[in-house]
């Protein structure tokens, strides 16, 4: 595999004032409890090791308190780390002077916020073309830019008004043309649609992907909202507490949680809507494709699209094509049984 | 005797005291009672002061040392003073001097026409504009056109200086926790000293024929409020904003100029209101010391007990006032509005 987007190894944060001096006790594997208690520190992050792939969206979800918000901080040192590595490009952030810093904020990531954080006294098209101002280019390009993304996210003809005038939705779609014409490899989203109601929400969450297939930005992407990671994710990561319980491809974790704390989590979605294909087929061996086949299906279909079209028989068998390859076999009856989670098909033995 | 002998004999320290020689007596009790030739019967147990253990013990200072230590050590200090103060603040002289000779040089026929179109430029508001030029006729018609004009020609000049070296002190406060500690008891101090206490030094460092004796009593009185308004101006600015400003790398300047003052814009510019409104208060006391304007008026009012024209002078006063705090609070609002547009 090639180097990484973004590495980090090692990333510890406790805040307090002598945050290097309990860092030792944090090594020696005390908890969040017990540092709190002890010695009066808040431990922020615990031991992470994260690679982020190029082209690639990497969820973090947790919930409140796991530390999330305070990772996606230390990937442009918003917030400074207690120890640890964060490699960005192979370029070690820690390493970089103020200057250096700031350059590679300007130049490499861009951050979309909760709460939006546009400029109230600045029109939208000013707002949108802030990145590239803060650079130095001339007006007439950072009006250009600005516009051309402002009419990408949807939002053409709205240029002058002010921040105010919008709705929510539009505010964070403001939010993300800004974080586009900053045209950074690097987009950090700290929980960008947590604040929006849930219509729009799915609508941004389309518009995200919708970009990201023609883009192909890194994003980093903070939720609380397990649908939204699973939704948008390529690699998902799930803190708590300030490490990593799992992470890896979303299909596999829901699939394979392996920890009582996830399975938690995954026991309340529709995983008839989330799981794909491929998750659940049989890869094709040695064994010939079945001849009384039903069809063919493609890799990332849905299971739920898979029980629309089998109307709900579960005798039914389809050949799975990747493209034109036929990669695997999907048999209906592995289908539902993958739509019950491990913990409840374990209680739903023990009764019987 | 007096009370405290004993103490003193009690701790050992007679000696050091040494007899008191000099009979002269402190206050008229004591005189009433040499006179009498009795002992003067004070209080069963007299409050420890300066003046009571002197009476026990020679080598305790009277408290009239105290104020005359205080007066000698600033008349000590004084030529230092003046010799650093005197260059820096001269400026200041020179501008309220030109000010005043080109606020009365102008004709009125100009200087009104031209109030007027501050006041609507500042403010936009038809009212506002209407009101300013009623007032000025007002005072116009009954001959104090002139005296108003001094009044404005001072508040314009200390007014701009409060603002040039507020809001710069401002924001420095509000970068630094440790100056704004340190800033904050020294501007409460100047905002409840009585504004005559800080004219007695002044009138020992300048003469009073200059005119930057009041113009100095008048700015450190009225920049406190810019200054206290721009520093919790800037720190009231979102953190949520300022942390945007951070990830698109905005640099400490640009930071300041593009975010920080215009979002703390409506809380300096309340500032502004109240140094204005503070300097015209001050501007009646400066005329003690030579201030010209309205304030003259009244003092004249009060001096012969001439009602009408003290009268007549304060409500010139307070339709200055009123100009000024209605122009500068509309200015505010239209601030306030291009801020957040609903």
């Amino acid at each position: 595999m090639t180097q990484p987007m973004v590495r980090l190894s090692g990333l510890y944060k406790i805040f307090g004032a002598r945050d290097k001096d309990v860092l030792q006790h944090v090594k020696g594997g005390m908890g969040k409890e017990e540092l709190l208690a002890q010695h009066g520190h808040v431990l922020g992050l615990n031991n992470i090791n994260v690679d982020m792939q190029a082209g690639e969206i990497t969820v973090v979800m947790g919930l409140s308190g796991s530390g999330k918000s305070t990772l996606i901080r230390h990937l442009n040192r918003l917030i400074e780390p207690t120890a640890g590595e964060i490699i960005v490009q192979g370029e070690d952030v820690m390493q970089l002077s103020e200057d250096g810093l700031r350059h590679a904020r300007q130049e490499k990531m861009s951050m979309v916020f909760q709460k939006f954080a546009l400029l109230p006294h600045k029109t939208v098209l000013k707002n949108a073309g802030m990145p590239l101002s803060v650079r130095g280019e001339d007006e007439a390009t950072c009006d250009r830019e600005a516009a051309k993304w402002l009419d990408r996210v949807g939002l053409s003809g709205f240029e002058n008004h002010y921040p105010a005038q919008l709705s929510g939705g539009m505010q964070q779609r403001v939010g993300i043309a800004r974080a586009l014409s900053a045209n950074t490899p690097i987009m950090l989203m700290d929980e960008a649609f947590s604040a929006l109601d849930p219509l729009i929400r799915t609508d941004m969450q389309d518009l995200l992907l919708e970009l990201q297939k023609e883009l192909h930005k890194t994003i980093i992407f903070i939720t609380h909202d397990l649908d939204e990671a699973l939704k948008l994710a390529d690699h998902l990561v799930i803190l708590k507490d300030g490490f990593v319980v799992q992470q890896g491809e979303p299909q596999h974790i829901l699939l394979n949680p392996n920890d009582p704390y996830i399975e938690d989590f995954v026991s309340d979605i529709n995983r008839a809507r989330v799981l794909r294909v491929r998750s659940v087929m049989t890869p094709l061996g040695d064994d010939k494709v079945p001849a009384d086949a039903h069809g063919e299906v493609d890799v990332n279909d849905t299971l739920e699209s898979m029980i629309a079209r089998s109307g709900g028989d579960t005798s039914h068998a389809y050949v799975v094509k990747d493209g034109e390859q036929t990669v695997g076999t999907l048999d209906m009856t592995e289908l539902v049984r993958a739509l019950v989670p491990r913990v409840a098909s374990e209680a739903g033995a023990r009764q019987s | 005797m007096a009370f405290y002998d004993k103490l003193f004999s009690a701790l050992g320290l007679s000696e050091w005291c040494g007899t008191s020689d000099d009979k002269a007596p402190l206050s008229l009790a004591d005189l009433a009672a040499q006179a009498g030739g009795e002992e003067a019967s004070g209080p069963l147990m007299p409050i420890p002061s300066f003046d009571n253990l002197h009476e026990s013990c020679n080598r305790i200072w009277q408290s009239r040392d105290v104020t005359n230590g205080i007066e000698e050590g600033f008349l000590a200090a004084k030529p230092v003073l003046k010799t650093v103060l005197d260059p820096i603040t001269q400026p200041l002289s020179w501008m309220l001097d030109g000010a005043l000779w080109l606020f009365e040089a102008m004709p009125w026929f100009i200087m009104v026409p031209l109030l007027v179109a501050i006041s609507w430029y500042a403010s936009r508001s038809r009212p506002v504009t209407i009101f300013v030029a009623v007032s000025i006729m007002l005072l116009a018609v009954v001959d104090h056109y002139d005296v108003a004009m001094q009044t404005l020609s001072i508040i314009f000049v200390c007014t701009t200086i409060s603002v040039l070296f507020g809001v710069p002190i401002g924001i420095a406060m509000s970068k630094s926790d440790r100056l704004q500690k340190s800033v904050v008891p020294l501007l409460d101090l100047l905002q409840t000293l009585p504004t005559f206490v800080y004219l007695i030094p002044l009138i020992f460092l300048f003469s009073v024929t200059e005119s930057k004796l009041y113009g100095i009593a008048i700015i450190l009185y009225a920049i406190v409020p810019v200054i206290r308004l721009t520093d919790l101006g800037i720190r009231l600015v979102d953190q949520d904003v300022i942390e945007a400003a951070n990830a698109f790398g905005m640099n400490d300047r640009q930071k300041l100029m593009r975010v920080q003052l215009p979002l703390a814009l409506p809380n300096i510019m309340a500032g502004i209101n109240q140094t204005i409104m503070m300097s015209l208060a001050m501007v009646v006391i400066a005329s003690l010391v030579s201030a010209p304007g309205l304030g003259v008026n009244v003092l004249r009012g009060i001096r012969n007990l001439e009602l009408g024209v003290g009268i007549v002078a304060g409500i010139g006063i307070v339709l200055l006032a009123v100009i000024l705090d209605r122009v500068s609070k509309a200015a505010l609002t239209r601030v306030d509005k291009t801020q957040v547009k609903h």
